[in-house]
């Protein structure tokens, strides 16, 4: 931490430090953009992990969290308060820097109305264009006659606005297009078969030649961060399960993981186990899923059935101790909110000895295939460096051969205790980032078999208080779901109710590649770089 | 064995009679004789046992919805396996999933074209009611706002046996219902369309 703080002095001298979880440094905003390009090319962060746009009353501002691949994943924190007055917020936008903060810097426009300076197309993101207000400021006016539900269209929005300032400081909106004038546009979704989901594509296209996609988002932005503002911290949990819904134990862990670390809760051993074997069951579906979509996407009906028929095993488990097939519910503050079935060793053990068998024959159905290599080998390029620009986590970044999974970096749960291996594949296109998953299944039986007969009895739950108050202060924790990082930040002030609560979903930046991964293919292709990268949209949308 | 008789599950195990009883009661009492001809029967028989949903699911319940056509719950046992993709082949639109204020609009466009006879189901929390997103200021309070519901399944997300039980709710309220000379069904969606109108650009 020292050795950190000492090469921050050197690159930015009047840098001001602040206590807290990670090293923070508090930056003017005039200092900022050369402060985080000193920071990218001399300190090596060469990953932004979270944006966080804050309302702090008195002012606005951006939560930055930055680590470094090179220093041994080392995460540090920069909070930047916004110049301007509250109607013209501005900070100077780092995705030049950082590509990933092109869908981040839109998201905190859109939320917090904070103008970012430098962005090539500062619009809203997950809102409707015609909008009224920034939900995330805590002086929104939430009354329905401002933004009723409204039944008529909404008009595409073909007109970018880029932010500058002039030379006396004020700002300067120059307008732009997103496509040029002559391009033929084809719209894919939001209510499309392939799309997984309600998310929606604009395709400029020459010919069959996808020349951009252009990303709309929003059309399930169920606002879950400004809900967990009105509701205590046992309340929240829920909301969790039904953001990335194939990685709900994982995303639940995490946010109780934060929640836990903020209060010093100690996790008994046993829950710490069922944490994790939990964790590795829903990582075994979704990818079955994930197979089987793959599958469905490129018209192989017949492989997603085989897909499911083990999927329906794992969801047995989870019905039998967790009392649902979907929505679990299951991680809570403390540890698990309810103990083994007695059957659960024994349908583990069924599924471990089932699944090698059932991984041979997908490979014969589908893999093997010369459609499926056809369509998926070579398509969607996505190189290691621009991986950890745009932050791509997960299986889709192990498939550009980057080594960033989140249980090897920052060990957490029982994970330092099992033998498994980062699957990592060099193709860097559609078919490596599906043979990660594929193999990626055969590590979490390995965790597994590791586990299943080593949970250790005692509580499964540690006592906590019965009215959570979490001390003044801003935490992030970090797991890897089944689709990369998934991060919580919280920041407290010492009420019952979080003052501000993010989610980082992986899948937010697994559909920022969209663009660069399908430039030069076929608009058929689309669809199935889609189904590599494996996004859910309710995680994306939050 | 009442005219609402479907092969698949028997009249005494359905556990809320009453409401398809009510719902022949009125029929009888607003003038559209219930005892259908053969031709009704005929219709009514036909599209009952192939319904035809049109895909749309926006999260969770969507995921239980794959199930549903997966092998181990195969809902082509009741003839729904055909899963459109257009609203234009489809019977009845399964809402799955939270309907937030930018897809109102494009849900309320999928409703229009989806050909008559047309049905709706409300499917999981979030369609019935908002569900645990109900308070947000982005959410739709259940799709009943904007669109006629004709089924209801409670969940989050719904079993898939549930979502069997719904659908032969509708399959029963299908088999009461008259085509020929009868228009009491048309004559309910203009009604609610014209308590909901467009221009307005406001629900209720």
């Amino acid at each position: 931490m020292s050795d950190l703080k000492q090469d921050i002095l050197k690159i930015y001298p009047s840098a001001t430090f602040e206590e807290g979880e990670t090293l923070t440094v508090n930056v003017p905003e005039a200092d900022w953009f050369k402060f985080a390009s000193d920071l990218k090319d001399k300190l090596q962060f060469d990953l932004l992990t979270a944006v966080v746009g804050m309302d702090w009353n008195e002012s606005l501002g951006v939560v930055y969290y930055l680590t470094s691949t090179p220093r041994n994943w080392e995460i540090m924190t920069v909070k930047v308060v916004a110049a301007g007055d509250r109607d013209n917020a501005y900070i100077h936008s780092v995705s030049s820097l950082w590509k990933v903060a092109n869908f981040q810097e839109r998201e905190v426009y859109d939320m917090l109305g904070i103008k970012f300076v430098g962005h090539p197309d500062m619009r809203r993101f997950f809102l409707r264009n015609d909008w009224v207000g920034h939900p995330l400021r805590k002086d929104y006016d939430a009354s329905p006659e401002l933004n009723p539900i409204r039944l008529e269209e909404e008009k595409n929005e073909d007109d970018t606005r880029s932010w500058s300032l002039d030379k006396d400081g004020n700002l300067v909106c120059t307008p732009g297009k997103i496509f040029a004038e002559d391009d033929y546009v084809v719209n894919i979704g939001p209510q499309h078969p392939s799309t997984h989901g309600v998310m929606r594509f604009r395709a400029a296209v020459d010919g069959e030649t996808v020349k951009k996609v252009e990303i709309v988002s929003g059309y399930i932005h169920r606002g879950i961060e400004k809900l967990t503002e009105g509701l205590t911290y046992p309340q929240i949990l829920h909301f969790t399960d039904r953001m990335d819904y194939m990685s709900a134990h994982q995303n639940r862990h995490c946010l109780c993981m934060c929640i836990e670390k903020a209060l010093g809760i100690e996790v008994p051993e046993r829950a710490v186990v069922i944490r994790t074997m939990m964790d590795e069951l829903m990582r075994i579906s979704s990818h079955l899923l994930a197979f089987g979509c793959t599958a469905m996407d490129m018209g192989a009906t017949t492989a997603f059935f085989y897909g499911f028929r083990e999927r329906e095993m794992v969801l047995d488990i989870f019905d039998k101790t967790c009392g649902a097939r979907m929505s679990m519910n299951y991680n809570v503050i403390g540890g698990v909110i309810a103990d083994l079935h007695p059957d659960f060793v024994k349908d583990v053990k069924e599924l471990i000895r089932i699944l090698p068998g059932a991984l041979k024959e997908y490979h014969k159905v589908f893999s093997g295939n010369i459609i499926a290599m056809n369509r998926l080998k070579g398509v969607g390029i996505l190189p290691k460096s621009d991986a950890i620009n745009y932050a791509i986590t997960g299986p889709s970044g192990r498939g550009s051969n980057w080594s960033c999974d989140c249980r090897k970096k920052h060990p957490y749960a029982a994970y330092d205790r099992v033998e498994f291996d980062e699957v990592l594949e060099t193709g860097c296109d559609s078919y490596s980032r599906y043979m990660v998953r594929m193999k990626e299944i055969e590590q979490s039986v390995r965790i597994l078999e590791q586990l299943v007969d080593k949970i250790p009895e005692g509580d499964i739950r540690a006592q906590v208080p019965k009215i959570i108050k979490l001390p003044k202060g801003n935490w992030y924790a970090q797991v890897e779901a089944s689709r990369g990082t998934f991060g919580v930040y919280i920041e407290s002030v010492g009420e019952k109710t979080p003052y501000r609560v993010h989610f980082q979903s992986p899948c937010f930046n697994l559909v920022g590649v969209m663009d660069l991964c399908c430039r030069g293919h076929m608009i058929a292709d689309l669809i199935s770089i889609g189904a590599a990268l494996d996004f859910v949209i309710p995680d994306i949308d939050r | 064995m009442g005219l609402d008789h479907i092969k698949s599950m028997k009249r005494e195990d359905f556990k809320n009679n009453e409401y398809i009883d009510k719902l022949v009661e009125e029929l009888n009492a607003t003038g559209a004789n219930v005892v259908v001809g053969k031709f009704d029967e005929l219709i009514n028989w036909g599209i009952s046992n192939s319904l035809w949903p049109l895909c749309f699911g926006t999260s969770c319940c969507a995921i239980e919805f794959m199930s549903l056509g997966a092998a181990r719950y195969d809902m082509a046992r009741f003839g729904f396996e055909v899963a459109r993709n257009s609203p234009r082949q489809a019977d009845y639109v399964m809402v799955q999933g939270t309907i937030v204020h930018r897809m109102a609009p494009v849900m309320r466009r999928l409703y229009e074209q989806l050909a008559e006879p047309r049905y709706v189901i409300a499917c999981g929390g979030c369609a019935v009611s908002g569900g645990p997103f109900k308070k947000s200021y982005c959410v739709v309070p259940g799709v009943e706002e904007i669109l006629p519901v004709d089924v209801y399944i409670p969940g989050c997300p719904p079993r898939p046996e549930a979502m069997f039980y719904g659908l032969m709710q509708l399959q029963r309220k299908i088999k009461v219902q008259k085509f020929f000379g009868g228009v009491n069904r048309k004559e309910k969606i203009d009604e609610f369309f014209a308590e909901h109108p467009e221009e307005k650009g406001q629900i209720g």
